[in-house]
């Protein structure tokens, strides 16, 4: 049995393909419904983001097994085969645990500590518990990997630190105000990147905002999207004193709010803290508002500063998660190795208790006066029998699977007891476990 | 016995601090809600301490330098644990926490002889007159902690640059407010120990005011105060200026609680030289 990983994602796919996979991403019917046509694959779970499209099966026919899943991807992108298979990476057992672990962690993202991911895994696996696709591998490969995000989580600071510049706007914010709830915040021209960082803060929990522009429709159409009022242009610098962030993304020429024009408002709002996110082009507020006291001017370029420390920041905590990751997949493996002995083992027990029942039947047959008691001391005499002669090859075969001979042992214990390995009932793999 | 105590109150400091540095290098939650448990463990065994020698002295156990030391590191403690429990600002135990330790170890490398029951200390002017401004100047430290904090915090979002713990510290906003709401609590205190203590002395010593030192440094620091306040309320000083005036003013507090014992003669140090 092998576990094998067959996807495209943002890296390898380019962007015509792309666009199919998230297409994919949109789709309502799940590919989990082709698994029934499928022979050589058993397990299997089906993974699409806007950014990756991926199938996580086991099987025991490798070959055939890629070789179906490649045809239900090329059926999903819509795409000639040979141009989907230039870009689809194929990963087997180890590789593919361990790709599995980074993709949850996020360390496989395109926004390296994006916190989406995790929860899309859940989803998928959820529709695969739900289409019954999954068993004893990848339930507990499954298991294993949502652990491994949640420490990878925990013990590094990979998801920390805003990588977007409308995001840092808001990190920042709560930097000065703690609690965003209850704050004001002004859109001062409406700017796409201005909606955006609206956007976030509306998410924070900012419920009053006012917005400025110098055209009265678009000002329109955005108070009504936000919930907000509008304040003409030219009162724009009275309303300073009512609010506590700004987004300034006018197209105005020269800086339109001066030091000394701030000041005396400042005095009026008592020196409340007061917060400029100045993301227009020129820039709309002049630099030296920053000096004064309790305001905090940050440009894009201050903005743009920020988000590359916290990605060099993420870099560096990657590596950390990387070496988690990895002992992590060592552990997996050495579980996955035992796998191969369990059906052997279980075909043991299997075959000694059904020479047990036969022979009790028979020798209790030609025993008609034996009370309960005695017919129940037989049975358990015969019963520790077998447990004790079966106990040191079974010890035995569970040392060996860690080690590369075990086909050899597996092989002569299966020759040795004359067992048929087919006959293994796989959902009984769990009482072995550790 | 009280000795045993105070022992297991220091080692209880001890053990919070370094809970609390491990929260501020490592963000480990873990970490400081142990520190929480271990120093609210210590306060309690540093409070039966201090009673117990009150108890066999027969007056509030604050008349030498070590006892007013020890009985400040505990009214410390009270007030940080009070805080974080209102206010949630962990950040703070790592500055009060160690200062309290070298508070109650410094009262112990020089441990006190106890002074003889003396019924100038038995009025319960006296009592008043202590233990509202040990809690006022309790208060003003930890003003004093989180100005300190609002400046390192303000200087890094000034400068544009991510400081070294800046993650762990708490926004501008709420430091500012912990410093408004020390000094509005702190200040009336205040205010109420010095007028126990001239009450008690125009009926001790039939004067309110003799021109000794410490009366003389605690109405300067009453003073910064007034100011502090007024320029809070009425004028809207908020910020940096706030934060360096708490800085000022609790400068003003540790002249008046330290330095006047230890190099004027006057009321205070009737006790505390022998």
């Amino acid at each position: 049995m092998d576990i094998y990983l067959v996807g495209m994602n943002h890296k390898t796919a380019p962007v015509e393909i792309r666009e199919r996979i998230a297409q994919v991403c949109r789709m309502t019917a799940s590919p989990l419904e082709h698994r029934p046509h499928c022979r050589a694959v058993e397990e299997m779970l089906f993974l699409s983001t806007c950014n990756r499209v991926e199938f996580l099966f086991t099987t025991r026919n490798g070959s055939e097994g890629v070789e179906e899943i490649t045809g239900i991807m090329t059926g999903l992108v819509g795409l000639p085969r040979e141009m989907v298979l230039k870009h689809l990476y194929v990963y087997k057992n180890l590789e593919a645990v361990r790709h599995l672990f980074r993709v949850a962690s996020s360390l496989d993202s395109m926004v390296v500590g994006e916190p989406q991911i995790l929860g899309q895994i859940k989803e998928a696996y959820r529709e695969a518990t739900h289409y019954r696709t999954v068993g004893v591998v990848l339930n507990r490969l499954l298991h294993k990997t949502f652990s491994v995000a949640k420490r990878v989580r925990t013990e590094t600071n990979i998801g920390c630190h805003a990588v977007s510049v409308s995001y840092a706007a808001v990190e920042l914010a709560k930097k000065i105000f703690g609690d965003l709830k209850g704050k004001r915040v002004m859109l001062l021209g409406a700017g796409e990147m201005a909606e955006l960082a609206a956007a976030h803060f509306r998410a924070q929990g900012v419920r009053e905002m006012v917005v400025v522009n110098r055209t009265l429709e678009r000002a329109v159409e955005l108070a009504r999207r936000f919930h907000a009022q509008t304040i003409p242009f030219t009162h724009f610098q009275d309303a300073l004193v009512d609010v506590d962030i700004v987004l300034c993304s006018t197209a105005a020429a020269q800086p339109i709010l001066h030091a000394d024009e701030l000041k005396p408002r400042m005095r009026r709002r008592k020196n409340r803290p007061l917060f400029f996110i100045d993301i227009a082009m020129p820039r709309n507020v002049d630099p030296k508002v920053h000096d004064l006291d309790n305001v905090y001017l940050y440009d894009i370029d201050d903005l743009k500063g920020v988000v590359d420390v916290n990605l060099a920041e993420r870099r560096y905590e990657a590596e950390k998660a990387q070496h988690i990751i990895d002992t992590e997949t060592m552990q997996f493996q050495q579980w996955l190795q035992t796998l191969d002995v369990v059906p052997t083992i279980i075909a043991l027990r299997r075959k000694a208790e059904e020479i047990r029942q036969t022979e009790l039947r028979k020798t209790l047959s030609q025993l008609p006066g034996l009370g309960d008691k005695e017919k129940e001391a037989i049975g358990v005499l015969t019963e520790s029998i077998i447990k004790k002669l079966l106990h040191d090859p079974i010890i035995f075969l569970k040392k060996k699977s860690v080690r590369d001979s075990k086909n050899l042992y597996v092989s002569l214990t299966q020759q040795l007891f004359n067992l048929d390995r087919e006959d293994a009932p796989a959902s009984s793999l769990d009482c072995t476990d550790g | 016995m009280e000795h045993l105590l105070l022992v297991l109150a220091a080692c209880c400091y001890c053990v919070g601090s370094v809970g609390c540095f491990i929260f501020l290098l490592r963000n480990a939650q873990n970490a400081h809600r142990a520190a929480v448990a271990v120093l609210l463990a210590g306060w309690l065994a540093h409070g039966a301490a201090v009673a117990l020698r009150s108890f066999a002295a027969g007056h509030l156990a604050v008349t030498t330098i070590p006892e007013a030391l020890s009985f400040f590191a505990w009214v410390l403690i009270g007030t940080y644990l009070i805080i974080q429990n209102r206010l949630r600002l962990r950040i703070l135990g790592t500055f009060v926490a160690p200062l309290a330790a070298a508070f109650l170890f410094a009262s112990a490398v020089r441990p006190s002889h106890m002074i003889p029951a003396s019924p100038l200390l038995k009025s319960v002017w006296v009592w008043i007159h202590i233990s509202t401004l040990f809690a006022a100047n309790a208060l003003f430290a930890v003003a004093f902690a989180a100005a300190w904090l609002y400046l390192y915090q303000e200087r890094n979002i000034k400068k544009k640059k991510r400081g070294a713990f800046s993650d762990r510290l708490p926004a501008l906003e709420r430091l500012d407010r912990v410093n408004h709401v020390c000094l509005l609590t702190g200040f009336p205190l205040m205010t109420v120990g010095l007028l126990a203590g001239f009450l008690y002395a125009s009926a001790v010593w039939k004067s309110p005011w003799t021109w000794d030192p410490k009366e003389i440094f605690a109405s300067i620091t009453w003073l910064i105060y007034a100011v502090l306040l007024h320029e809070r309320l009425a004028v809207g000083w908020r910020g940096r200026k706030a934060a360096w005036l708490a800085i000022f003013g609790f400068s003003a507090i540790l002249v008046t609680f330290l330095g006047v014992n230890l190099f004027f003669k006057g009321h205070h140090s009737l006790f505390s030289s022998q």
